[in-house]
């Protein structure tokens, strides 16, 4: 009990997610004005800027369900908590609790819903429009993500265990070694650049045009909920790719913790370039695109995966 | 509020607010977020909603149209809020300084304001300081 309250609050859950997730959010904002040609924001930017949030005034709308308002951002807070420690456990510990993915699937779609809730109960018309764009993208790449899902899934014979998976990936080599693997993971890292909602995929929070959508009426503590929780998804999501694909990471010997680190930071690396070096795209060909493009081809992966490949 | 002014003076977001300038103050404050001056480097960021702001940028002669929005807005910033006024038109009225049509200058007359940048329009360096030096009367 006291182990898994420990897993919950400590190792992989708030409190190292809440500090590691800043400090990839540093390592974003760097690369990016990298990319930009220019210096970045000093290392504890992201810790200056949620500090700050927690001191600034709370604004509530009368005549709104401001109930809603306020638990949204903290369900969604707390479901991305436990999905750290979910995927945090299986990458650092290698235990699994037996139905790990079935679990991270609802859980992520209870941060999109709650997201969806807290805009639409402003009654703004930028946060309802972010929130119904929101609503699509979750349409758009919860089918491409759960085809991804599947492919180690099948290879792993049928576990949804991510212990099962990371002992069937030590006997047999990576899964991204195979056919399916590696479209799955092309596949995986797409669909998770559409589930943090960033560039190309981030019509939803389009800061230029719908400015910030969902998070328009946010204040204080609150938006230091959401910015917390969209910088934890930095920590778990591409740690999930690599379980999932890559092997996870062992702590055999140094040069295998740093391989393991090397893996995440490369996903990470990875995502923040293509979300650098593309524009966004509208809300109807972001469904076009994953309706017709990246689902065929996770199906594709998964049938691959069937037949063995 | 020793510990917390520290912070905040690391971490501005700043919103920007045209009221009815002559638009080229607000084309200066757009060539100041451009990656040539690098604010960021001073972990100040533009938002788009006056929710998330700590500083607001105020630009123009206040007209009679614009003032109850700009109360407003300033209502519905979340605070410790912080308002800039950029270009003579918000201290004197440049030239707009004849217009019947003017409900601000200065624009403390309108909305608390804690400091005041002039020029017409002022450099972007000129914001840099003004922005700075507010930052050192914090304790
Ligand atoms: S101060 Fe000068 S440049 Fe700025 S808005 Fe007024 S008239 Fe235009």
């Amino acid at each position: 009990m006291l182990k898994y309250l420990f897993y919950l609050f400590v190792f992989p859950g708030f409190l190292f997610a809440s500090a590691f997730g800043l400090i990839v959010g540093w390592i974003e904002r760097k690369v990016s004005a990298r990319v930009q040609f220019r210096v970045g924001p000093p290392f504890f930017q992201n810790f200056y800027d949620v500090f700050k949030l927690w001191g600034k005034e709370i604004i509530l709308i009368r005549n709104s369900p401001y109930f809603l308002f306020i638990i949204a951002p903290i369900i969604a807070f707390g479901s991305v908590i436990m999905t750290t420690t979910l995927v945090g456990m299986s990458f650092f510990y290698g235990v699994g609790i037996g139905g790990d993915l079935l679990f991270i699937i609802y859980l992520m779609v209870i941060y999109s819903v709650s997201l969806i809730l807290g805009a639409s109960s402003t009654g703004n018309v930028y946060s309802s429009i972010g929130a119904g764009r929101e609503m699509k993208m979750v349409i758009s790449d919860e089918l491409a993500f759960i085809l991804v899902l599947l492919v180690p899934i099948i290879h792993a014979g049928y576990s949804i265990d991510l212990a099962k998976i990371l002992a069937y990936q030590a006997d047999n080599g990576m899964i991204i070694g195979s056919a399916s693997g590696i479209i799955a993971f092309i596949v995986g890292i797409i669909c998770i650049q559409a589930k943090m909602g960033l560039v190309p995929f981030d019509t939803a929070e389009a800061e230029t045009e719908i400015v910030e959508g969902p998070l328009m009426e946010y204040s204080g503590p609150l938006l230091a909920f959401w910015k917390l929780a969209h910088y934890m998804m930095y920590v778990f999501l591409p740690m999930l790719l690599v379980i999932l694909f890559w092997g996870g990471m062992s702590f055999a010997s140094f040069g295998s913790i740093m391989a393991g680190i090397g893996k995440y930071l490369l996903i990470v690396v990875l995502m923040i370039l293509i979300r650098n070096t593309n524009p966004r795209v509208r809300i109807d060909s972001a469904i076009n695109f994953f309706w017709k493009w990246a689902s065929p081809l996770a199906l594709i992966a998964v049938i691959l995966a069937i037949i063995g490949v | 509020m020793g510990l917390y002014n520290k912070i905040i003076k690391k971490s501005i977001w700043v919103f920007h607010v045209s009221a009815s300038p002559c638009n080229n103050c607000d084309i200066e404050i757009l060539d100041l977020l451009t990656p040539g001056y690098d604010i960021e480097r001073f972990g100040i960021k533009l938002v788009g909603s006056a929710r998330h702001a700590d500083v607001l940028l105020v630009t123009g002669v206040v007209s009679y149209k614009v003032a109850p929005r700009l109360k407003q807005l300033y209502e519905q910033a979340a605070k410790p809020l912080f308002v800039v006024g950029i270009g003579t038109c918000t201290t004197g009225g440049a030239t707009f300084k004849t217009s019947y049509n003017k409900a601000g200058i200065p624009l403390e007359k309108v909305i608390p304001v804690n400091a005041y940048v002039p020029g017409c329009p002022p450099k972007p360096e000129a914001m840099i300081d003004g922005v700075v030096k507010l930052l050192g009367t914090l304790k």
